[in-house]
């Protein structure tokens, strides 16, 4: 197996994915985000102000939940529930919003911008800003601010301006080129908080950081709990950044197997999905080179999925490494899949999942059966769903 | 010697700055080109940039990234893009062509196919806006297999010691772009530049070129004393759109006349 995994290298390869592909204007500003990070993830007051700040602002550390009803319903692995949910603002982006921003103040950057699909990094960014007396800069695609109004609403009362973007597919791409658009424009007093790990290096092992204190929590709580690592790690992948942050703390266990799963739309099949590591070729993309879902041109594909958070046609480059190293597995969950897990969720454990997490819930479903009760699949339950409701209840023919 | 070679070789024995032009491929659709091109050069075009249109033109403008959707959707393909180049070729053979775009382009059929097509063209060079120096081995190296010359972009926040490591290694012209921003800009102004200008012509023997936020002959007058020549995209990509047929032609000359009476005063 593996010796100690190191990724990425000084340049930010993941393998050969990752690295830095972006316009000129912005070489400067990344590596001075590289040389602040690294100084600061050596200083313990920063490390003191993140941790102070996950534990009274966000509320960590989450709980990690034996969900026993749903476990004894499928008759197999014994399932426990990460809630990353439970974190302020309803999911695990906070995390990484905490840390980006501690960072803007240190570079004295008064504005932050962001892109967001279902607006849960928005909500997050929006809020550390708010918090921070920082400008915010909210960047959606058209097409999520209508399906995600509740949380365009909550940026709003946040004090965040938010910015629909209505080229190309209307979706989080198009946000996140527009994102960029603004920061090479407004470079000397702006931080862009990527909201996964995905973009430019240093971006992706950042963020990869600030999340990976789910996977540290998960990793002490699962052995007080069952005096052992869990066989199974499931996660949802759109970008990528709460199943980086789950898996990262167990990578160095060969016996911990680690489960991606993308948003398979209306079958992989289809070609109707989100599932570049299933369905994709590797490619360079908003900043780094990783698998994508493209045409034979290299132009970017649509995607489609019932998630607005994982509606994206690439993924974090680390992602496509895992992938290839064989160490991690990307199965996908289509939006039926995914819709009957939230279903089963709310009425199994009175837990309402964003549709994002369903997906990984949705694996569960499938494939706990098959386990033994002797085994134990921990899940990153990333978000809550009620930001979700007005689409299920739509699918439903009810208007709210 | 290469066409840009030879071109900017006459350029400097005329003691002219370089008009350069910035056009998407396809846009607004495929047999829209070439003539344009033409036109183009007919009104004092030096050097030609062909946009190879790209579905997330992430350093581009509103109107840019307009011309890469109405390219897009009228279906244009990268043989297009290639088809569009050859055919300005069979009636002129000595104005060099440079393709412009984004690395994925390239990368989904390959460095060294992409140089084979793009040279059976007649294609001179290529600039790749999002592919720095160093990722840029593979494809140089397939590059110079074809004599293709590959050119990068130097901006206002890139240090002097960068703006060297970049300049060496450009073959062809050094790109550099006047401001912080996206194409299409509206804050062009030469004087906050003049001194990273001085310094890259400097550190490098080849032609420097600036654009990005030129629109007009008085913005591509101020050019001159600081570079090689000026790059105009947006108000000719305008011009694509605003208008068609002969019209569009006569105004895509008269715009390059008025530059160029910028350039030459």
């Amino acid at each position: 197996m593996l010796n100690r995994y190191e990724a990425p290298d000084a340049t930010g390869h993941f393998g050969e994915y990752g690295g830095a592909f972006v316009a000129e204007t912005l070489t400067a500003a990344l590596a001075e985000l590289a040389q602040l990070y690294e100084t600061a993830q050596s200083d313990p007051v920063f490390q003191r102000e993140f941790d102070a700040d996950l534990a009274n602002f966000v509320g960590r550390p989450t709980p990690l939940y034996l969900a026993s009803r749903l476990t004894e319903s499928l008759g197999g692995a014994k399932v426990y529930l990460k809630r990353e949910d439970l974190n302020h603002t309803g999911a695990h982006k906070v995390n990484n919003t905490i840390g980006q921003a501690l960072l803007a103040k240190r570079m004295g950057k008064p504005r932050v911008i962001a892109e967001t699909g279902a607006g849960q990094h928005g909500v997050a960014t929006a809020t550390v800003a708010a918090r921070l007396g920082l400008e915010c800069v909210v960047y959606m695609g058209a097409e999520d601010v209508e399906r995600q109004s509740l949380n365009v609403y909550r940026m709003k009362l946040l004090g965040a301006t938010v910015v629909p973007v209505d080229s190309g597919t209307r979706t989080l791409k198009d946000a996140m080129n527009e994102a960029l658009r603004d920061w090479v424009t407004n470079v000397d007093n702006t931080h862009y908080i990527i909201g996964t790990v995905a973009g430019p290096h240093p971006f992706p092992m950042m963020v990869r950081n600030f999340q990976s204190v789910i996977g540290q929590e998960a990793r002490s709580q699962i052995l007080q709990a069952e005096g052992r690592l869990p066989d199974v790690l499931v996660a949802c992948v759109g970008g990528g950044s709460n199943a980086i942050g789950l898996f990262h703390p167990f990578v160095d266990d060969p016996d911990v197997r680690m489960v991606g799963v993308e948003a398979g739309g209306l079958g992989v099949a289809t070609g109707k999905h989100a599932a570049p590591l299933n369905d994709g070729v590797p490619g360079v993309l908003h900043g780094n080179k990783t698998y994508l879902m493209s045409d034979e041109d290299g132009q970017i594909s649509a995607t489609h999925s019932i998630s607005a958070g994982l509606d994206y046609p690439g993924v974090g480059p680390e992602h496509s490494h895992l992938k290839d190293l064989g160490r991690a597995e990307y199965a996908s969950a289509t939006d039926d899949e995914a819709l009957a897990a939230f279903r089963s969720l709310n009425q199994l454990e009175g837990i309402m999942p964003a549709l994002e997490s369903s997906h990984a819930i949705a694996w569960v479903i499938a494939n706990a059966p098959a386990m033994s009760p002797e085994q134990i699949i921990l899940v990153n339950l990333s978000g809550r769903g009620d930001k979700d409701i007005n689409t299920v209840a739509n699918l439903d023919g009810i208007g709210l | 010697m290469s066409r840009l070679e030879t071109r900017f070789a006459e350029l400097r024995a005329a003691n002219r700055s370089a008009l350069v032009t910035f056009i998407t491929a396809g846009d607004p659709e495929v047999d829209a080109t070439a003539p344009a091109l033409h036109a183009l050069v007919a009104g004092g075009a030096d050097v030609l940039e062909v946009g190879m249109p790209f579905s997330d033109p992430e350093a581009e403008g509103p109107t840019i990234q307009r011309a890469n959707e109405r390219s897009l959707a009228a279906g244009t393909r990268l043989a297009d893009v290639f088809g569009c180049v050859a055919t300005f070729r069979t009636t002129d053979d000595s104005t060099p062509v440079v393709l412009m775009g984004y690395l994925n382009s390239i990368l989904r059929i390959g460095p060294r196919e992409f140089a084979r097509l793009a040279s059976e063209a007649g294609v001179d060079g290529v600039i790749i806006v999002n592919l720095p120096p160093e990722e840029a081995s593979e494809i140089r190296a397939e590059f110079d297999q074809y004599g293709m010359d590959l050119i990068f972009l130097v901006t206002p926040t890139t240090t002097p010691e960068r703006a060297k490591l970049i300049a060496d290694a450009c073959t062809g012209f050094v790109y550099f772009v006047s401001l912080k921003g996206v194409t299409g800009a509206s804050h062009f102004a030469i004087e906050p530049i003049a001194d990273q200008l001085a310094h890259l012509r400097s550190v490098t023997d080849l032609p420097v070129l600036v654009g990005f936020g030129i629109k007009q002959g008085s913005h591509a007058a101020a050019v001159v004393a600081h570079a090689d020549g000026a790059v105009v995209g947006a108000a000719v990509v305008e011009t694509m759109a605003a208008l068609s047929g002969a019209a569009r032609l006569d105004k895509l000359t008269e715009q390059c006349l008025e530059l160029r009476s910028g350039l030459d005063a």
